[in-house]
């Protein structure tokens, strides 16, 4: 690729903890669309036959696929709170420093305790796996 | 003096000659899926998931076809343009580029035919009392 010169990039600004919450959001965003495949094999699974199903089981309801599905509320969580934060921002409110660190504290106590909520109903509710 | 309207100078503009049809739709499928996500969080986080006759009866029940299907179309499209710019801000490489975002769209696709064919086929093969 031609080189050309770059702008300054992320390395030149004091970290502010307000980046983290940014570039999690695009994780997030990225293991949530994982999770989209997730769910569509879980169903089609579900779609193809008893067969088909316990493998799906096998796969989701062993330890890694429940670390998984514990994952992806969290991830969800988040990216729920934090797109409201960014719905927020795109109706021009909420746009200074101070408010925006603000609601970066806020988004991270309600991602635990919504995530906190969904995984125990999930897997300490007594729901049967 | 340009015959051009206003309305035909603005439309349409940035790179892609979209306009702001991503950024806009970006916003409607994720306020679509505030309702959508939560339903399905915690309807799955209440499911006996590991019982496929109950999870089938589940998705046949009542009107949760109709909000499966939405939930997989808005997921798959806010999915797809959330992946979209993320392939097209970390892969320099014009080639690897564009067949990201190839792979990322048809993926996309398949998912939401795939996802639809099983909810609809369970839904027309499960009879429940729900």
């Amino acid at each position: 690729m031609r080189q050309r010169p770059l702008s300054p990039h992320i390395g030149v600004y004091k970290f502010a903890y307000t980046m983290a919450t940014s570039i999690v959001h695009r994780a997030t965003g990225v293991v949530l669309s994982v999770g989209l495949l997730a769910l569509a094999g879980w169903l089609i699974a579900a779609a193809s036959g008893p067969e088909a199903y316990a493998i799906a089981v096998a796969i989701l309801g062993g330890a890694f696929g429940q670390l998984l599905l514990a994952g992806w509320l969290v991830a969800f969580s988040y990216h729920l709170f934090n797109g409201l934060r960014h719905l927020n921002w795109d109706l021009g409110r909420g746009l200074e420093k101070h408010e925006a660190r603000h609601s970066a504290a806020i988004v991270v106590v309600a991602t635990l305790l919504l995530a906190g909520a969904f995984i125990y109903a999930a897997f300490f509710a007594g729901v049967p796996r | 003096m340009s015959l051009r309207s206003p309305l035909g100078k603005v439309l349409g503009r940035g790179s892609a000659k979209q306009g702001v049809s991503h950024w806009w739709m970006q916003r409607v499928t994720s306020i679509a899926l505030i309702p959508l996500t939560l339903w399905f969080a915690y309807q799955v986080v209440h499911l006996p998931t590991a019982n496929y006759d109950e999870v089938r009866a589940w998705v046949a029940s009542g009107f949760t076809p109709v909000w499966l299907l939405l939930f997989i179309g808005a997921v798959a499209w806010h999915s797809s343009l959330g992946v979209q710019v993320v392939i097209e801000d970390y892969i320099p490489n014009k080639a690897a580029k564009v067949s990201a975002l190839l792979a990322s769209t048809f993926l996309h696709i398949v998912v939401v035919v795939a996802g639809s064919y099983a909810v609809l086929r369970i839904a027309f093969t499960t009879f429940s009392a729900g």
